[in-house]
């Protein structure tokens, strides 16, 4: 009796997984191709909507991204471990030495605004370059200075000190705020930098944008700075930049688009270096740049030139790869909008197309169209 | 004839056929007891692993920087590049610290009140409260901090601190609502149910002769509790350093209150400063080149030692000191 009842659970223990194996050669055997990217944060919400569009055009293919911050999407570049990464920062040189053959291409565009906290005023404080370094630099700590007053004529700023925000983790958010800081001012430059994170000589840090932009809301007479989507999504008070023609820009769509547009001019070829492009220092001096928002950037999608240096890389899997990338640039674009993102200039998608024209596999080019 | 036990089990069967020549034993006791030693012995496969790889990633940084490391004042990922802990390590120990100075008279009260003063049944629904503060995600803390604690505190506290005892500079200077002072108030929220459910098992393990003595002797109420406390000291002090390892180690609720703020020493009670596991959930994701990476790996290493080295410590007083409670060894 004993015997019989540890037969017949052996017998369905074997059934089961003679089954499970059959089923799941079926599942393979329909040749679903995922297609696995990790990276930025910034870009997370995009890329998903991608994913869900694009597997509605194409069911078999899925994109499973992972948005686990650019510096780790760089690293599982790095180490060959995704077939895309994203990320808000072009490779630097050194990252470049150890992932040759990198392609560049900038799929979407982001703005990072100043967000303030002050009862009584709404938006649209203007700041200029120098005044928001000098204020991250601790060097201006009231909102009454009389450098803030002179470009805000009949605005009742307050004799409050300046509660200054930025965020504790790193992030590409930081990286463009500080690299325009940067670019604006010597001090900063010298004496903080730029970078994912940095040494902050003053503030309270905090986790997120949605850290920064709780604590400013929390905090009153602070001001902080979140990605402009975000600051959009939450109707969050933000204050307008003046750019090198002299204009105080309004942060929309339409600003870094444009700014985008003046820095097009001067990209380089997608497998050349890109560690130095920077939307920011390419607009920051130009006084014809008219309409642009200075604190924009680029968000890149990273792949290799030649896809077979991937392990578990196929050729249906490198064409569908370059079909979701060639699509993404271009009806990818329109879903931009609706999440607050930026499509990309015209220069830039032709730009864009140039570069995805040069991925190979085997040596084979694989965009042909 | 038959013997009846030749039928009755499989490892019994093959004792006795099996066994003799070679001494070869495997019954269901020894087999479990072989598997259940692999499954224990795995736990300190697990903690030399990490010990090693904490060593192997943090070895940059120990060959750049060295014992300098733990000195260092400087955290300066963009330009120079210079990794120095001991803001964060300070800033690590005086939260700590403070949440202790807050939470041990509370625990104590909560561990006297159950073990000496409450009925039983009411006890129980306490200690049960207490516990449950335990399972709260440190992240519901955190929102608790930025949305309720912050602000009141702000308003309410800190403002009338400053306004009354503001000639003393440690209660000078901005006002943030966040910073080390509520980290602390939240750190010591947070280490009560570990500190008390401990000092409630304690002060019920005193024998009840103890007590009987005391009250034989014409002692009060006041005086019996303060003789059971002084019986058990050892293991109220075990507790005390238990609750201390479960703040440093504290993360998240931590960093989302503290304010993040690299300094080596904060200019009032409601300035911002920093810890070391804040700043390496807050830095690594996007820490982009090896030196960063691994001088935050440094940093782990540091607390896994801190935590490591408070965690045993305390096991053993506590340990020592029940089993002396209950009389099993001599002091």
């Amino acid at each position: 009796m004993k015997t019989m009842y540890i037969v017949v659970v052996a017998v369905i223990i074997v059934a089961m997984i003679a089954l499970s194996v059959f089923v799941y050669q079926q599942a393979s055997s329909t040749q679903t191709i995922t297609l696995n990217g990790a990276g930025a944060t910034f870009p997370f919400p995009l890329i998903d909507k991608w994913a869900a569009e694009y597997n509605k055009i194409r069911p078999n293919i899925k994109i499973n991204y992972q948005s686990i911050g650019s510096g780790g999407g760089i690293q599982q570049h790095i180490e060959k471990t995704v077939f895309f990464a994203a990320s808000d920062a072009p490779l630097t040189d050194a990252q470049a030495a150890k992932a040759p053959n990198t392609l560049h291409i900038p799929i979407t565009i982001g703005g990072v605004v100043p967000i303030y906290n002050i009862p009584g005023i709404q938006k649209g404080l203007k700041f200029t370059g120098e005044i928001l370094a000098d204020i991250y630099l601790g060097k201006i700590t009231k909102w009454n200075d009389p450098r803030l007053a002179a470009i805000n004529p009949g605005v009742n700023l307050p004799d409050k000190e300046i509660v200054v925000v930025r965020r504790s983790d790193g992030s590409g958010t930081t990286f463009i705020w500080t690299s325009y800081l940067s670019s604006v001012s010597q001090e900063w430059r010298e004496r903080v930098g730029k970078g994912t994170s940095v040494n902050w000589p003053v503030g309270l840090g905090a986790k997120g944008n949605e850290g920064v932009a709780a604590l400013v809301l929390q905090t009153p007479y602070s001001i902080g700075y979140v990605e402009f989507t975000y600051a959009e999504k939450n109707n969050l008070t933000y204050g307008y930049v003046q750019n090198a023609a002299g204009e105080f820009i309004e942060p929309s769509i339409e600003s870094f688009a444009k700014a985008a547009e003046y820095a097009a001019t001067t990209l380089p070829k997608g497998n050349e270096s890109w560690s130095r492009v920077s939307i920011v220092e390419s607009i920051v001096n130009n006084t014809q740049a008219r309409g642009a928002y200075p604190i924009t950037s680029f968000s890149y999608i990273l792949v290799y030139k030649e896809l077979n240096v991937l392990p578990n890389m196929d050729e249906a899997t490198a064409r569908a790869l370059v079909e979701f990338l060639w699509w993404a640039i271009h009806d990818g674009q329109k879903y931009a909008s609706n999440l607050h993102y930026v499509p990309l200039p015209l220069n830039i998608v032709t730009h864009n197309e140039e570069t995805i024209r040069m991925i190979t596999y085997n040596g084979q080019q694989l965009c042909k169209w | 004839m038959r013997n009846p036990l030749r039928t009755t089990h499989f490892f019994y069967k093959l004792n006795t056929q099996y066994s003799s020549p070679l001494k070869w034993h495997i019954t269901g006791d020894s087999l479990l007891k072989i598997i259940s030693a692999l499954f224990a012995s795995s736990v300190l496969l697990f903690l030399g692993l990490m010990v090693y790889e904490l060593v192997n990633g943090s070895w940059l940084s120990i060959q750049t920087f060295g014992l300098n490391f733990l000195i260092g004042t400087k955290w300066d990922p963009a330009i120079s590049q210079v990794f120095g802990a001991l803001p964060l390590i300070l800033g690590t120990t005086v939260t700590s610290v403070i949440a202790l100075l807050i939470s041990v008279p509370i625990s104590l009260g909560i561990g006297l009140a159950l073990s000496e003063y409450m009925p039983k049944k009411f006890g129980f629904a306490i200690s049960f409260l207490v516990e449950l503060l335990a399972a709260v995600p440190s992240v519901i803390y955190g929102l608790w901090g930025i949305y309720v604690l912050i602000p009141f505190l702000r308003d309410h506290v800190y403002l009338y601190l400053r306004t009354f005892f503001g000639f003393i500079p440690i209660f000078s200077g901005p006002i943030y609502g966040g910073g080390f002072l509520t980290a602390s108030i939240v750190l010591a929220i947070m280490v009560i149910p570990t500190i008390s459910s401990i000092l409630r098992d304690l002060f019920s393990a005193v024998p009840n002769s103890l007590r009987e003595a005391m009250i034989a002797l014409g002692a009060t109420k006041w005086e019996t509790v303060k003789a059971v406390v002084s019986y058990a000291r050892s293991g109220v002090i075990g507790a005390v350093i238990l609750g201390f390892g479960r703040a440093v180690g504290e993360t998240m609720a931590v960093t989302m209150i503290i304010g993040n703020k690299f300094q080596v020493w904060p200019s009032s009670l409601f300035d911002a400063w920093y810890t070391m596991s804040a700043i390496i959930a807050n830095e690594l994701l996007e820490a982009t080149y090896d030196l960063y990476v691994s001088a935050l790996i440094n940093i782990a290493l540091v607390l896994l030692f801190v935590t490591l080295v408070i965690n045993i410590l305390s096991r053993l007083i506590v340990w020592r000191s029940i089993r002396l409670v209950r009389g099993i060894v001599k002091e």
